[in-house]
């Protein structure tokens, strides 16, 4: 029995991707909270990668919080490096008012 | 002598510069890395760019990258002469090599897990070229429904 799901793909693993924030209150976002880097197995961020750091760039320029964009704090602090410097070569804004 | 050491240089040139002058700056970079005993491992020509913000008059630039192997003094030397030039408006050095073994390591151990997984379950070690299209259609749809919020 505890064999049975190792390593496979059990059914309905819960609380893992596609997890949503429960909708309590209303009114709010509902996220998806995984980490892009993580899923999508990205080890090295590249500041030279404009189009995957905008995806992090709201239209003001600051850059998201990990509680909105769900990046681990791992990731969450090597994107943040690859924002600066892309920000440095004017690849991206800096924020505006 | 200093160990060898992966660096990234990026650096914008004013819209004005003439292919010549574009030339002259690459061979700048080229001859203070040979004269420190350094190699260009790659360059890349980005071309025109649009700033994301003006720097100084400029609200374009022509990017060029270097890929360099070569020690702190090497660096040192570009990055003196990178400030000093009027044709360079910004320029940006990143010591490389650290990161991307970081990287690759990860990349290597999360390989082997895998393998020891798939083995585990009596699978071959690495997935099948039709088990990797799933994998990334999956991967497709995930995203599809983030952007849907």
């Amino acid at each position: 029995m505890s064999e049975m799901n190792r390593g496979g793909k059990p059914a309905g693993k819960p609380g893992e991707r596609g997890a949503r924030r429960p909708s309590g209150g209303g009114g709010g976002f509902r996220r998806r909270r995984v980490c892009k880097f993580r899923s999508e197995k990205i080890d090295y961020i590249d500041y030279k990668d404009v189009r995957l750091l905008m995806q992090f760039v709201p239209e003001r320029g600051k850059i998201q919080p990990r509680r909105l964009s769900g990046t681990s704090a791992k990731y969450q602090r090597k994107l943040q490096l690859a924002l600066k410097r892309a920000r440095e070569l004017a690849l991206i804004p800096y924020a505006t008012d | 002598m200093s160990a060898t050491k992966q660096y990234e240089l990026v650096y914008i040139v004013a819209p004005e510069a003439t292919e010549q002058q574009l030339a002259e700056l690459h061979e700048l970079v080229v001859g203070i890395t040979s004269k420190f005993g350094g190699t260009i491992d790659r360059t890349e020509a980005w071309g025109r760019r649009r700033l994301a913000y003006t720097i100084g008059r400029h609200k374009e630039g022509i990017y060029v990258l270097e890929v360099i192997s070569g020690g702190g003094d090497l660096v040192k030397e570009i990055d003196r002469r990178l400030k000093v030039s009027d044709l360079v408006i910004r320029h940006l050095i990143v010591r490389v090599d650290e990161d991307l073994a970081i990287a690759a390591r990860a990349k290597a151990q999360r390989q082997a897990t895998s393998a020891r997984r798939r083995v585990a379950r009596g699978l071959p070690p690495e997935p099948t070229p039709e088990e990797r299209m799933r994998a990334s259609a999956a991967m497709a749809d995930d995203r599809d429904e983030a952007e849907a919020y």
